[in-house]
Protein backbone atom coordinates (compact mmCIF):
# COMPACT_ATOMS: atom_id res chain seq x y z
CA UNK A 1 0.00 0.00 0.00
CA UNK A 2 2.70 2.56 1.25
CA UNK A 3 4.31 2.82 -2.92
CA UNK A 4 2.33 5.51 -3.59
CA UNK A 5 4.52 8.67 -2.86
CA UNK A 6 2.62 11.46 -1.30
CA UNK A 7 3.82 15.10 -1.37
CA UNK A 8 2.22 18.19 -0.94
CA UNK A 9 4.91 19.68 -3.52
CA UNK A 10 3.98 20.27 -7.28
CA UNK A 11 6.92 17.41 -8.07
CA UNK A 12 8.80 14.96 -6.97
CA UNK A 13 12.38 15.49 -6.80
CA UNK A 14 13.56 13.22 -9.95
CA UNK A 15 11.04 11.94 -11.62
CA UNK A 16 8.66 13.35 -14.25
CA UNK A 17 4.96 13.08 -14.33
CA UNK A 18 3.97 11.07 -17.11
CA UNK A 19 -0.32 11.23 -16.29
CA UNK A 20 -2.16 12.71 -14.67
CA UNK A 21 -5.23 11.12 -13.12
CA UNK A 22 -7.37 13.72 -11.54
CA UNK A 23 -8.21 14.41 -7.80
CA UNK A 24 -8.05 11.53 -5.45
CA UNK A 25 -9.81 12.31 -1.37
CA UNK A 26 -10.38 10.75 1.48
CA UNK A 27 -12.07 11.93 4.79
CA UNK A 28 -13.60 10.50 8.36
CA UNK A 29 -15.71 12.18 10.57
CA UNK A 30 -14.79 11.01 14.25
CA UNK A 31 -16.40 11.88 17.82
CA UNK A 32 -14.25 11.59 20.73
CA UNK A 33 -15.54 9.18 23.52
CA UNK A 34 -16.75 9.24 27.17
CA UNK A 35 -13.21 8.27 28.82
CA UNK A 36 -11.10 11.00 27.17
CA UNK A 37 -14.09 13.28 27.85
CA UNK A 38 -13.30 12.95 31.55
CA UNK A 39 -9.70 13.77 31.31
CA UNK A 40 -10.36 16.51 29.10
CA UNK A 41 -12.78 18.09 31.42
CA UNK A 42 -10.03 17.69 34.15
CA UNK A 43 -7.35 19.33 31.59
CA UNK A 44 -9.87 22.04 30.63
CA UNK A 45 -9.25 23.41 33.89
CA UNK A 46 -5.73 22.89 34.09
CA UNK A 47 -4.67 23.68 30.86
CA UNK A 48 -2.32 21.79 28.54
CA UNK A 49 -2.43 19.26 26.29
CA UNK A 50 -5.09 17.04 25.17
CA UNK A 51 -3.08 13.78 23.92
CA UNK A 52 -6.15 11.47 24.02
CA UNK A 53 -7.34 14.17 21.14
CA UNK A 54 -4.02 15.32 19.43
CA UNK A 55 -3.67 10.67 19.01
CA UNK A 56 -7.22 10.60 17.71
CA UNK A 57 -7.00 12.90 15.21
CA UNK A 58 -3.84 11.55 13.94
CA UNK A 59 -5.13 8.42 13.78
CA UNK A 60 -8.38 10.07 11.71
CA UNK A 61 -5.87 11.76 9.84
CA UNK A 62 -4.39 8.82 8.13
CA UNK A 63 -7.48 6.69 7.76
CA UNK A 64 -8.29 9.19 5.47
CA UNK A 65 -4.71 9.29 3.96
CA UNK A 66 -5.81 5.44 3.76
CA UNK A 67 -8.86 6.17 1.84
CA UNK A 68 -7.26 8.59 -0.65
CA UNK A 69 -4.37 6.36 -1.37
CA UNK A 70 -7.02 3.52 -1.83
CA UNK A 71 -8.10 5.72 -4.43
CA UNK A 72 -5.43 6.61 -6.41
CA UNK A 73 -4.58 2.71 -6.47
CA UNK A 74 -7.64 1.72 -8.31
CA UNK A 75 -6.98 4.74 -10.45
CA UNK A 76 -3.07 3.23 -10.90
CA UNK A 77 -1.51 5.92 -9.72
CA UNK A 78 2.05 5.50 -8.05
CA UNK A 79 2.43 9.14 -6.71
CA UNK A 80 -0.36 11.97 -4.81
CA UNK A 81 0.60 15.57 -5.60
CA UNK A 82 -0.22 18.14 -3.83
CA UNK A 83 -1.99 17.04 -0.86
CA UNK A 84 -4.39 19.36 1.53
CA UNK A 85 -5.79 19.02 4.76
CA UNK A 86 -8.68 20.02 6.10
CA UNK A 87 -10.85 20.11 9.40
CA UNK A 88 -14.33 21.08 10.21
CA UNK A 89 -15.83 20.97 13.35
CA UNK A 90 -19.12 19.13 11.54
CA UNK A 91 -21.48 18.56 14.79
CA UNK A 92 -20.93 19.16 18.92
CA UNK A 93 -18.12 16.47 19.53
CA UNK A 94 -17.47 15.53 16.17
CA UNK A 95 -14.89 16.57 13.61
CA UNK A 96 -14.47 16.18 10.15
CA UNK A 97 -10.33 15.08 8.73
CA UNK A 98 -10.62 15.38 4.88
CA UNK A 99 -7.62 15.57 2.35
CA UNK A 100 -6.83 15.32 -0.63
CA UNK A 101 -4.92 15.67 -3.70
CA UNK A 102 -3.96 14.76 -7.67
CA UNK A 103 -3.30 11.47 -8.41
CA UNK A 104 -0.44 11.30 -11.26
CA UNK A 105 2.06 8.39 -12.46
CA UNK A 106 5.39 9.51 -12.38
CA UNK A 107 8.65 7.62 -13.92
CA UNK B 1 -21.52 30.98 48.98
CA UNK B 2 -20.29 27.37 48.24
CA UNK B 3 -20.24 27.67 45.04
CA UNK B 4 -18.67 30.37 45.11
CA UNK B 5 -15.63 28.91 46.83
CA UNK B 6 -15.65 26.84 44.37
CA UNK B 7 -15.12 28.78 41.29
CA UNK B 8 -12.27 30.83 43.56
CA UNK B 9 -10.72 27.37 43.85
CA UNK B 10 -10.88 26.77 40.35
CA UNK B 11 -9.80 29.82 39.58
CA UNK B 12 -6.71 29.54 41.54
CA UNK B 13 -5.79 26.05 40.41
CA UNK B 14 -5.86 27.31 36.92
CA UNK B 15 -4.18 30.47 37.50
CA UNK B 16 -1.38 28.45 39.01
CA UNK B 17 -1.14 25.46 37.44
CA UNK B 18 -2.10 26.75 33.64
CA UNK B 19 0.80 28.92 34.41
CA UNK B 20 3.52 26.67 35.39
CA UNK B 21 2.19 24.22 32.71
CA UNK B 22 2.71 27.29 30.17
CA UNK B 23 6.42 28.18 31.47
CA UNK B 24 7.83 24.90 31.40
CA UNK B 25 5.91 24.41 27.68
CA UNK B 26 7.75 27.34 26.44
CA UNK B 27 11.09 26.64 28.17
CA UNK B 28 10.81 22.72 26.48
CA UNK B 29 10.20 24.13 23.23
CA UNK B 30 12.88 26.69 22.99
CA UNK B 31 15.09 24.19 23.65
CA UNK B 32 13.46 21.38 21.19
CA UNK B 33 13.59 24.84 19.01
CA UNK B 34 17.32 24.77 18.78
CA UNK B 35 18.18 21.21 18.75
CA UNK B 36 16.00 21.03 15.36
CA UNK B 37 16.94 24.44 13.60
CA UNK B 38 19.62 22.30 11.34
CA UNK B 39 16.01 21.45 9.19
CA UNK B 40 15.64 24.20 6.88
CA UNK B 41 11.86 24.65 6.70
CA UNK B 42 9.99 26.90 4.05
CA UNK B 43 6.64 27.17 2.82
CA UNK B 44 7.76 28.14 -0.80
CA UNK B 45 6.86 25.26 -3.18
CA UNK B 46 11.15 25.87 -4.28
CA UNK B 47 13.43 22.23 -4.30
CA UNK B 48 16.93 22.93 -2.96
CA UNK B 49 19.19 21.76 -6.06
CA UNK B 50 20.59 18.13 -5.13
CA UNK B 51 17.64 16.25 -3.27
CA UNK B 52 17.02 12.97 -4.36
CA UNK B 53 13.84 11.77 -2.75
CA UNK B 54 11.17 13.15 -0.18
CA UNK B 55 8.27 12.43 2.29
CA UNK B 56 5.48 13.63 3.61
CA UNK B 57 5.96 14.64 7.17
CA UNK B 58 3.31 16.30 9.66
CA UNK B 59 2.64 16.85 13.42
CA UNK B 60 0.10 18.19 15.82
CA UNK B 61 -1.37 19.22 19.33
CA UNK B 62 -4.58 19.72 20.67
CA UNK B 63 -4.55 22.01 23.62
CA UNK B 64 -6.81 23.28 26.21
CA UNK B 65 -7.13 26.49 27.35
CA UNK B 66 -7.19 26.42 31.70
CA UNK B 67 -9.97 27.89 33.84
CA UNK B 68 -8.22 31.00 35.07
CA UNK B 69 -7.37 32.08 31.44
CA UNK B 70 -11.14 30.94 29.94
CA UNK B 71 -12.67 33.59 32.92
CA UNK B 72 -10.42 36.23 31.78
CA UNK B 73 -11.31 35.74 28.07
CA UNK B 74 -14.94 35.88 29.34
CA UNK B 75 -14.43 39.30 30.33
CA UNK B 76 -12.45 40.25 27.91
CA UNK B 77 -15.20 39.26 25.23
CA UNK B 78 -17.80 42.21 27.10
CA UNK B 79 -15.22 44.76 25.98
CA UNK B 80 -13.50 43.78 23.31
CA UNK B 81 -9.95 43.89 22.31
CA UNK B 82 -7.14 41.34 22.23
CA UNK B 83 -6.93 38.50 23.89
CA UNK B 84 -3.12 37.24 25.42
CA UNK B 85 -3.93 34.54 26.87
CA UNK B 86 -5.64 32.99 23.87
CA UNK B 87 -2.86 34.28 21.90
CA UNK B 88 -0.30 32.57 23.79
CA UNK B 89 -2.35 29.10 23.71
CA UNK B 90 -2.43 29.00 19.90
CA UNK B 91 1.16 29.68 19.72
CA UNK B 92 2.19 26.80 22.06
CA UNK B 93 -0.08 24.06 19.62
CA UNK B 94 1.13 25.56 16.41
CA UNK B 95 4.83 25.45 17.51
CA UNK B 96 4.45 21.99 18.88
CA UNK B 97 3.38 21.18 16.05
CA UNK B 98 5.68 22.16 13.83
CA UNK B 99 8.66 20.72 16.26
CA UNK B 100 6.84 17.12 15.79
CA UNK B 101 6.68 17.19 12.34
CA UNK B 102 10.52 18.58 12.08
CA UNK B 103 11.25 15.59 14.67
CA UNK B 104 9.78 13.30 11.94
CA UNK B 105 11.77 14.51 9.40
CA UNK B 106 14.88 14.34 11.52
CA UNK B 107 14.20 10.50 12.12
CA UNK B 108 14.43 10.27 8.68
CA UNK B 109 17.87 11.79 8.35
CA UNK B 110 15.88 15.00 6.26
CA UNK B 111 17.49 18.21 6.10
CA UNK B 112 14.89 20.41 4.40
CA UNK B 113 11.05 20.72 4.67
CA UNK B 114 9.63 22.63 1.49
CA UNK B 115 5.54 24.16 1.78
CA UNK B 116 4.91 24.17 5.48
CA UNK B 117 0.99 24.62 6.13
CA UNK B 118 -0.06 25.27 9.48
CA UNK B 119 -3.93 24.43 9.91
CA UNK B 120 -5.74 25.37 13.23
CA UNK B 121 -9.26 24.24 14.28
CA UNK B 122 -11.30 24.17 16.82
CA UNK B 123 -12.57 20.67 17.64
CA UNK B 124 -14.87 18.75 19.52
CA UNK B 125 -17.11 21.76 20.46
CA UNK B 126 -18.88 20.24 23.85
CA UNK B 127 -22.82 21.21 23.37
CA UNK B 128 -23.05 21.94 26.86
CA UNK B 129 -20.23 24.22 27.84
CA UNK B 130 -19.53 25.10 24.41
CA UNK B 131 -15.44 25.11 25.21
CA UNK B 132 -13.74 23.59 22.40
CA UNK B 133 -10.06 22.32 21.92
CA UNK B 134 -7.33 24.01 19.52
CA UNK B 135 -5.61 21.89 17.21
CA UNK B 136 -2.67 23.06 15.11
CA UNK B 137 -1.32 20.41 12.32
CA UNK B 138 1.32 21.54 10.31
CA UNK B 139 2.87 19.24 7.74
CA UNK B 140 5.18 19.40 4.64
CA UNK B 141 7.57 17.53 2.47
CA UNK B 142 10.68 16.50 3.49
CA UNK B 143 13.88 16.07 1.44
CA UNK B 144 17.26 14.92 1.33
Amino acid sequence: MRDIEITNLETIPGRTITQHLGMVQGNTVRAKHVGRDIMAGFKNIVGGELRGYTELLTESREESVKRMVEEAHALGANAILNVRFSTSSVSAGASELYVYGTAVVVS
Amino acid sequence: MFNFLVFLSLLAVGFVFGRLNEAKHFRALLKRERELAHIIVTNTKHIPDGMRSCEFVSGNMVVSVDYFKRIIAGLRGLVGGRINSYTSLVERARREAVVRMKLEAAAQGMTHISNLRIETASVFQNAKTGIGSIEAYAYGTALK
